[in-house]
């Protein structure tokens, strides 16, 4: 019998068998994260090797306090560096993608493309000239460098996502506002700029993640002292001095800001996700 | 009239440079920077611009550490792509049926996409301990208590197929996204057509096989774009699980290691500049049918 066929009695309860896999797939997805909180949450002497799947017998902030107070300078400079990264990101890609999507300059069909190279590129064959770069603005070493490179490499997707946008707007609108005198600037400001706050959160949303979660820049591009949160969680983890039950909590800790926000947002994440692919 | 749209030209022009100035300096011309690396002589704390040709390119072709790296790519690549492409459309058919939980299990299925590399690595780390007998831990444990012990393994300490291991992780992490791409194709779907080889008498399956899938296809061959562009760069996952160490050894971890550990930055940057010739060859056609595709519609 065809569990599929619409025609047979009780189709509804057959259907839920399906729900079998999704069920296992959730387990699958969930047991990283499960084994993450629950050992964040034990004592020392309970996190031995036999028991890493057991709840901890009393729940113990102790490992959050521990591992919130080593990685508390690397949270802040992970946030004084994604904050500016992505509001400044965001404009350009704003601006460029109001341009982009209006104005079919001779040479504009080449430019997209080029642009839109940078975001794929393997960023190891710009990073020895990067690192020569930043030394020679001595801006090597601390956060704004770290900005910097956030901000141009992310232009690409930003640019992307907002020129998508704004295609879609009605030419009509435009014309309009044209007709009754607006130039171009006051066309972005007053009409564009307000529809596309959708896309702002998009597009802030994407950048405030992908700065978050980088590695590669930071680790490159920063002295400890300006390290955000993904060099300093991989060296703590890299020590052997630092348990288990410190480092899961130290890992949720780095987690969390992304987390939350996609929990919120998730909706607007997706939809960076998928202009990632080019899919805008 | 004129006149407001030269003013409009300018004004143009004024906004979208600088943007592309700074993408036609940190891309295109630390590219060649790069490639003018490779062909130098470049080794320590100092540059040494010193013409030397491909010489950097043919050390790596005859470097056994380099073989290993575009095994380990290979295997990488192969393990993870097709375990996401698979386990993604998988997830996407059975959040096609109209079942109770879809949100719920959709944004589980796509929540590792929102934490980094990084903490995937470290809380992988830990599941896949690779030791045994008394000392048995994570998925290792979790299996021999669930009486599967023929699934006990080494994990990303098993000879030559350990980097499929790190590949596991990458799956957790990006199969939602694949998942994500297939369930927007089969939505674009539209039911009549469903409906109309129900009508003709076609069982599930061959709607599958015959209609849906031959529709889809086209997202299968961006996913595997994607992932495969990815893949080729994986870097920080595998610091996270295993540092660096040579039976996991990728392009882009031998890079970092010859430039910035062992300042030999002509061969680091032949190395980046091999990883991005092959990018190219998956994403400039990729970029150029997309766009063509958007100016067709």
């Amino acid at each position: 019998m065809n569990l599929f066929q619409s025609r047979v009695p009780f189709r509804f309860q057959w259907r839920y068998l399906l729900l079998l896999p999704l069920l296992f797939m959730t387990a699958f997805y969930l047991i990283p994260m499960y084994l993450m909180i629950v050992t964040g949450f034990k004592a020392f002497d309970e996190v031995s090797l036999k028991t890493i799947w057991q709840l901890p017998s009393s729940i113990a902030f102790d490992n959050y306090i521990e591992a919130y107070a080593k990685l508390t300078p690397y949270l802040w400079n992970s946030i004084n560096m994604v904050v500016p990264a992505a509001i400044i990101s965001s404009i350009l890609g704003s601006v460029n993608g109001f341009v982009l999507a209006r104005w079919k300059f001779r040479g504009a069909d080449v430019i997209f493309p080029l642009i839109l190279f940078g975001m794929f590129i393997p960023y190891q064959s710009i990073l020895i000239p990067l690192v020569e770069f930043m030394r020679s603005i001595n801006m090597y070493g601390g956060l704004p460098g770290l900005v910097l490179a956030h901000v141009i490499y992310g232009i690409p997707i930003t640019t992307l996502t907002f020129r998508n946008y704004y295609a879609t707007i009605p030419k009509e609108l435009i014309e309009a506002a044209r007709i009754d005198g607006a130039d171009l600037l006051k066309t972005y400001f007053y009409i564009l700029l307000p529809l596309s706050i959708p896309s702002f959160v998009v597009v802030l949303i994407w950048q405030f993640t992908s700065a978050w979660n980088d590695f590669l820049f930071a680790v490159v591009l920063t002295n400890p002292d300006a390290w955000p949160i993904t060099v300093a969680l991989n060296n703590m983890a890299g020590s052997q001095i630092i348990a288990w039950n410190v480092q899961m909590a130290g890992s949720l800790l780095a987690a969390l800001p992304t987390l939350l926000v996609y929990i919120f947002l998730g909706r607007y994440f997706l939809r960076g996700l998928m202009a990632g692919a080019l899919k805008g | 009239m004129p006149k407001i749209k030269n003013r409009d030209t300018l004004i143009s022009i004024a906004l979208v440079m600088p943007s592309i100035v700074a993408v036609g300096i940190f891309v295109y011309g630390f590219i060649l920077w790069s490639l003018r690396v490779s062909l130098s002589q470049w080794k320590g704390l100092l540059p040494d611009y010193t013409w030397v040709g491909l010489k950097n390119y043919f050390e790596l072709f005859a470097d056994p550490r380099f073989h290993i790296d575009i095994r380990n790519t290979v295997i990488f690549t192969v393990v993870f792509v097709g375990g996401s492409l698979v386990l993604g459309l998988f997830m996407a058919i059975l959040l096609d049926q109209n079942l109770p939980g879809e949100s719920f299990f959709r944004n589980i299925f796509l929540f590792p996409m929102a934490i980094s590399f990084i903490v995937t690595g470290v809380v992988w780390r830990w599941l896949m301990n690779p030791a045994t007998g008394s000392r048995i831990s994570g998925f290792n444990q979790l299996f021999h208590s669930l009486g599967l012990d023929f699934l006990i393994n080494r994990w990303h300490t098993t000879p030559t197929w350990g980097i499929a291991a790190i590949a596991l992780a990458a799956i957790w992490q990006m199969s939602g996204y694949t998942m994500a791409m297939y369930l927007g194709g089969l939505r674009g779907i539209s039911d009549d057509l469903r409906e109309a080889a129900r009508v003709d008498g076609a069982s599930e399956w061959q709607i599958y096989r015959h209609i849906i899938f031959p529709l889809i296809s086209p997202i299968t061959l961006s996913a595997m774009i994607i992932l495969g562009h990815i893949s080729l760069k994986v870097f920080d996952l595998i610091v996270a699980i295993a540092g660096k160490q040579l039976p996991l050894d990728v392009p882009a971890i031998y890079m970092w290691q010859v430039t910035f550990d062992g300042y030999f930055f002509g061969k680091g940057a032949a190395i980046s500049i091999l990883l991005l010739l092959v990018v190219s060859v998956l994403v400039i056609p990729y970029i150029y049918y997309n766009l063509k595709n958007e100016a067709d519609v």
